[in-house]
């Protein structure tokens, strides 16, 4: 992570100086442990404040937005199929963005690392494989492995897909039999187990939109949730439009959708959001042959129609 | 200090009460009172209405959520009407049910019982009062938890308030391993103990000084703090336009969570439904952070910009609130806001950075 | 305890077209309590919110004058979810009004005073309401001289022109209509935009003449310079500002300029008062 923490300062000191790019966004440091906050950089005197750790759960690509001059992002395997996804659905240009690719070696799941601790967390530190978390009860070592995201550790796409320059060495992608073991769990439930778990899920959803508003693919001018002539869904805690929203999101992200994580690293209430996204993004390559992100040529499967799309639905 | 009206006028004592018979007494209260308290599940803890068979979980150490939603639900239906046009009343808004029976909120930290004081700011005034705040403000006893290990998020001190602070309380809990010391601080927490059975007195001196020394201990615990001592003598105007905000907002992404969680944002959108031949009106708490909060019918909005909206936060916060009411900052050091932040943009630094701005000439 | 969130019910009794385009009309409302109306005292410049049971609420400025009784009126335009379903409403349906609410323009202080009230398209509602209540024969000795600039895109879309053209004929005030433009060859009065009207037409400051301005932000934006050249301090213009609302009471948070709120403390500010306060409006 060292090297490629002093890696991303020195192409971004170089890119700032040439005047190549007009700011870099990359992740800061943060002011709790566990924690970093994207940042803008528009001085090579401010570089230092960039770093990379297993703490950058959230998206970067969500920063990035239509704009005049060139910027330059920081990414991670899956931050950078959202980069290319936002350049297939026209919200950028290539051109007008600069990669500095990270093959990434998976991020932590902060709240179950906080779940073995009964007070709060005080030091977090990582020395490639193995993390060193205390609180003022207690320290503990733990292997990363045992402790990534959710989605980190369905992942096989650690390494950027699109780049213009990398700062680290590639690392091994992951072979995995079953991408989706997780959703085939739910699938096995009877329908009211299935309905009880995702009633489960959203229970203590607060409405927040962190999940929607961490998302680079929730770009709407206008969400669904927030229009209000005609209104679609109504806007208190009433468990039908609690769940609409969940729903309806995760169908508008069906076949976009990277499985970067952003949305369950955002929720305050812990609500792994994923539950529904993944779904879509199983029926997608199931159904369409289709991971998101990965072709900048071809139009992805809910945008374009072939006469042999799976239709056993019509009945 | 808020001084609550109903603090004065009484002498507080102490009891002890048993763990043992806690239990006991607490289930017994249930016949009178609604309760409410912190209750654990996998996604962490939140204070909640207790089912009958529920017990509050007294050893938690931080909610996610505060206690605001026992006076101020996310949603509320404040109104109804029928639409149906053969009844004579059709058409004509009323008041909507509720249920005001007496509450207790079990376990309430003493920090968001003061937020309830400065949310009364709000909702009590001398023109208008909020019936729905104002009548469960009314039913509502106030139980609060002293706290023994303070968290690195805690700057309570620096904002007024602290781990054993009573303003607001109706009765103030310190742990005691084995049992409980009760400071009984109003006649509604005396009627409340009564009911629960909790009647052991305690030496007033000695409790006193327990209490003093458990207080001060907890405080020398809390090594976050604050600095808003110069906040009051800066104009709304210079701090508006300081240089920090475009930098300070760029990583936010809008969602409510700072609003949500925290106990003293009382902001509010009013919403209709129709249901058949049934109209109601909600309530739902409001964001500060979302574009919708302010924009007009014709388009136009006033903090259409995320800098604009992540400023009005802090700025009501920190130095609207500060003028207008000369009670202090909104804000009571919970640390909520900055534990749960996605992306980690703490109230701390920004309350330090505002203390000490400088007007550039 | 008074219910602030619970409207007076009202019927619509008249629905007048009040523009060519059929955007704005004139609501005529009669209290379905009497006592209501007596509850429902109001001052020129206050506001009210419409509420209709199932489709919401909507603050607008009370178009009526305190000196007219038995009614209230409203002048509103279509825009969003609820006043599009105002304007389908019929004479005889059943609604809601919750108010006054908000401050007034400050007639304590107007006392003796020449008073300039300049107003552009469709904000003109609490204008007229003020002008009705000057000009009422037990209050019109209360005021010195009284100037009206008023001003909309084109003839059609003036607001209350029978009104206008009756006060253009009086000698107790004067009159400045204009439009921004015209193909009528019989347009008798002002062409151009208000601020340019303003500057050509409206008294000279002294320290005895107050301006009261409404319309839309950039109007208002426009009109302080003119106002300015001819002399008017920052609080000799007094101001009604409109953000979004929705309790009308000062308690839901969201139409703040800096620590006021427009609703409560306002909707009526002084440039003075403004130009101490981000101008989030």
């Amino acid at each position: 992570m060292n090297t490629c923490i002093k890696k991303i300062r020195e192409l971004s000191a170089d890119l700032l100086e040439k005047g190549e790019v007009e700011k870099v966004i990359g992740f800061a440091k943060g002011t709790i442990p566990m924690a970093t906050s994207p940042i803008a950089i528009q001085k090579k005197q401010d570089v230092n404040k960039l770093v990379f750790n297993s703490t950058c759960g959230l998206n970067l690509a969500n920063y990035v937005s239509k704009g005049k001059g060139k910027i330059a992002v920081v990414t991670k395997g899956c931050d950078d199929r959202n980069i290319v996804t936002h350049i297939v659905e026209n919200q950028i240009q290539r051109d007008q963005i600069y990669i500095i690719g990270v093959p990434c070696t998976g991020m932590v799941d902060k709240p179950k690392i906080a779940a073995l601790f009964e007070d709060e967390i005080l030091e977090f530190s990582e020395d490639n494989d193995t993390l060193t978390v205390s609180s003022l009860l207690k320290t503990q070592t733990l292997k990363k492995q045992d402790y990534l995201k959710g989605n980190c550790f369905y992942c096989t796409h650690k390494n950027p897909v699109l780049y213009d320059v990398l700062a680290a060495d590639l690392v091994e992608e992951q072979k995995l039999d079953n991408l989706f073991p997780d959703v085939d769990q739910i699938e096995t439930l009877d329908e009211d187990a299935k309905w009880n778990h995702f009633e489960n899920l959203t229970k203590n959803c607060i409405r927040c939109y962190a999940c929607r508003n961490a998302c680079p693919l929730c770009y709407c001018p206008t969400c669904f949730v927030d229009e209000s002539d005609p209104q679609w869904v109504g806007k208190g805690q009433d468990k039908t439009d609690v769940n609409t929203f969940h729903f309806l999101r995760a169908f508008h992200c069906a076949g976009r959708c990277t499985d970067c994580g952003a949305c369950v690293e955002a929720c305050p209430m812990g609500i792994n959001v994923r539950d529904f996204t993944r779904k879509l993004n199983k029926d997608v390559l199931q159904l369409f042959g289709w991971e998101a992100g990965l072709d900048m040529i071809k139009r992805p499967p809910l945008d374009t129609y072939r006469p042999e799309d799976p239709d056993d639905f019509i009945k | 200090m808020i001084l609550s009206n109903k603090q004065k006028g009484y002498t507080m004592k102490f009891i002890t009460i048993d763990k043992n018979n806690w239990t006991k007494g607490i289930d017994k209260s249930r016949e009178t009172y609604q309760l409410f308290g912190p209750v654990k599940d996998e996604n962490g803890c939140l204070i909640k209405k207790l089912d009958s068979d529920v017990q509050p979980d007294m050893g938690y150490y931080e909610s996610v959520m505060s206690a605001k939603s026992v006076l101020f639900p996310q949603t509320e239906k404040i109104l109804s009407a029928s639409l149906d046009e053969s009844l004579e009343d059709h058409h004509i808004m009323k008041r909507a049910e509720n249920d005001y029976s007496p509450r207790a909120v079990l376990g309430i930290r003493p920090y968001d019982a003061k937020a309830i004081a400065l949310v009364k700011l709000n909702f009590d005034t001398k023109e208008f009062q909020d019936p729905y705040w104002c009548d469960a403000y009314d039913v509502t006893v106030f139980v609060g938890l002293g706290i023994t290990r303070p968290g690195p998020f805690d700057f309570s001190t620096s904002v007024g308030t602290g781990p054993f602070c009573e303003d607001d309380l109706d009765i103030l809990l310190a742990d005691l391993d084995d049992h409980y010391l009760a400071k009984i601080l109003t006649p509604k927490g005396d009627a409340f103990a009564i009911t629960c059975g909790f009647d052991t007195m305690a030496d007033e001196k000695e409790s006193q000084v327990l209490f003093d020394i458990l207080r001060k201990e907890a405080e020398k615990n809390i090594t976050s703090r604050v600095e808003i001592n110069k906040l009051k003598d800066k104009t709304i105007l210079d701090l508006h336009e300081a240089d920090f905000w475009d930098d300070l907002a760029f990583s936010c992404i809008n969602c409510g969570t700072c609003t949500y969680v925290c106990p003293t944002c009382w902001c509010f959108d009013i919403q209709d439904e129709a249901r058949q031949k049934q109209a109601f009106r909600f309530r739902n708490w409001d964001t500060c952070m979302s574009p919708l909060f302010t924009r007009h019918a014709t388009g136009h909005n006033p903090r259409g910009t995320k800098v604009q909206r992540v400023r009005q936060r802090f700025m009501h916060k920190l130095k609207y609130f500060l003028d207008k009411y000369d009670q202090g900052i909104m804000c009571v050091g919970c640390g909520r806001c900055v534990k749960s932040c996605p992306v980690n943009i703490d109230i701390r630094e920004v309350c330090n950075m505002m203390n000490a701005y400088e007007k550039q000439n | 305890m008074e219910n602030p969130y619970i409207p007076y019910p009202v019927r619509i009794d008249d629905i007048e077209i009040a523009t060519e385009d059929k955007s704005l009309k004139t609501f005529k409302f009669v209290f379905l309590n009497k006592g209501d109306e007596e509850k429902f005292s109001y001052q020129a410049g206050q506001f009210a919110e419409l509420s209709i049971p199932g489709v919401g609420e909507i603050p607008i400025g009370i178009a009526s004058s305190p000196v007219e009784k038995g009614f209230v009126k409203f002048t509103v335009f279509r825009t969003g979810v609820v006043t599009s379903y105002l304007h389908n409403m019929k004479v005889g349906d059943i609604m809601g009004i919750r108010g006054p609410l908000g401050n007034w323009y400050p007639w304590d202080k107007l006392e003796n005073k020449n008073v300039v009230i300049i107003g552009g398209g469709f904000a003109f509602t609490t204008l007229r309401s003020s002008i009705v209540y000057m000009l009422d024969p037990s209050n019109r000795s209360k005021f010195k001289n009284i100037d009206v600039v008023y001003g909309a895109r084109s003839p059609g879309m003036l607001l209350y022109r029978e009104e206008l053209f009756e006060w253009e004929k009086r000698s107790d005030i004067n009159m400045h209509i204009t439009v921004d433009g015209t193909d009528d060859p019989n347009w008798k009065y002002h062409k151009g935009f208000v601020p340019q009207i303003v500057e050509q037409n409206a008294p000279k400051a002294d320290k005895d003449t107050y301006a009261i301005i409404c319309g839309p932000p950039i109007m208002i934006k426009f009109t302080q310079p003119s106002l300015t050249q001819l002399g008017y301090k920052e609080h000799q213009i007094i101001m009604s500002l409109e953000n979004r609302m929705k309790c009308g009471i000062g308690m839901c948070g969201r139409c703040n300029i800096g620590k006021e709120l427009v609703c409560k403390d306002g909707p009526v500010f002084t440039l003075e008062q403004i130009n101490q306060t981000p101008k989030e409006y």
